[in-house]
């Protein structure tokens, strides 16, 4: 139990040297974060969000449940929270692939974000956004693989339920994993509205 | 089942979070919508921490480590904030000393 909130410390690090390039690079590039920030989706990102802790949710659920010893709920909530997990998965996959569609994402073809368009960018405001996309891929690329992490943790977790392996007495591996879970949830809180809802008041239909 | 309510509770507060965005006054030179929007998610993630990772029920020394990660996230962000900030030709001023 200890070993574990000792790897989320070193979790909590590794995240939040991320999250301090996001702000060093948000407060030197203010315009370019806000522009950027319009390139998202903010409804797909609002939906996994609920998603991630309605996910939480579920899975406080389950460590409940094997602390009662109640195989059958724990079952369920487990494989409730593991689709959830995948549904946040499969909605990221068409974010990406919209983004990489429009030449926006960090590889070949990146560098000619287009001048005019729908998703236009203004010519001295281009090295910004590329700043920007380069920091929201790099932390929800690394965010969506702890994501799956946690979900082969989850069918590994309903695997060993099935087969009996938890009682009342002996159920560490679901609370421990409940703690990452609940970890990448909390990661994506704070993702969320950073990177998001950076230029949500400023009206997201103007461009 | 308190714990279930917390939760749908907590779940309202992304809404929230989402419309607060939308008409708040640019004060601060638009530092206050992140300061908001950045508040409701710390509390979020406090009631995630505190309720659904039992933190609250947990041994001291659990509790030690978790304040230690929020402290050195502290220490991380003031003291590189800190000597941006007193570089010449700050925010522009990239890299410059």
């Amino acid at each position: 139990m200890v070993g574990m909130w000792l790897f989320l410390l070193t979790e909590v690090m590794f995240f939040g040297g991320l999250f301090l390039a996001y702000t060093i690079y948000r407060t030197i590039y203010p315009q370019g974060f806000l522009y950027g920030s319009h390139l998202l989706n903010v409804p797909l990102g609002g939906t996994n969000t609920v998603v991630l802790i309605v996910s939480s949710l579920t899975m406080a659920m389950a460590v409940y449940y094997s602390q009662k010893g109640d195989r059958k709920k724990l079952i369920g909530f487990l494989t409730v929270t593991l689709l959830l997990g995948l549904a946040f998965l499969v909605i990221k996959y068409f974010e990406y692939s919209s983004k990489i569609n429009d030449h926006l994402f960090p590889a070949v073809g990146f560098y000619a974000p287009v001048t005019d368009g729908p998703h236009g960018v203004p010519l001295e405001l281009q090295q910004p956004v590329r700043v920007f996309l380069w920091i929201y891929f790099l932390m929800t690329g690394l965010h969506a693989v702890h994501m799956i992490v946690g979900a082969g943790i989850l069918i590994t977790l309903i695997l060993m339920a099935w087969k009996g392996k938890f009682t009342k007495n002996y159920n560490s591996p679901v609370e421990i994993s409940g703690l990452y879970w609940h970890f990448v949830d909390i990661v994506w809180i704070f993702l969320f509205p950073l990177l998001y809802l950076t230029g949500f008041h400023v009206g997201s239909g103007g461009h | 089942m308190v714990m279930t309510l917390l939760t749908v509770y907590v779940a309202q507060f992304d809404l929230e979070g989402m419309f607060k965005d939308t008409p708040v006054i640019k004060s601060f030179s638009g530092v206050l919508n992140a300061l908001v929007a950045l508040t409701i998610a710390v509390i979020k993630a406090t009631a995630v921490i505190l309720i659904f990772m039992h933190v609250r029920w947990s041994s001291r020394l659990t509790q030690v480590i978790v304040v230690a990660s929020v402290f050195w996230l502290l220490i991380m962000l003031s003291f590189t904030i800190s000597d941006y900030v007193t570089r010449g030709g700050w925010p522009t001023g990239l890299g410059e000393y």
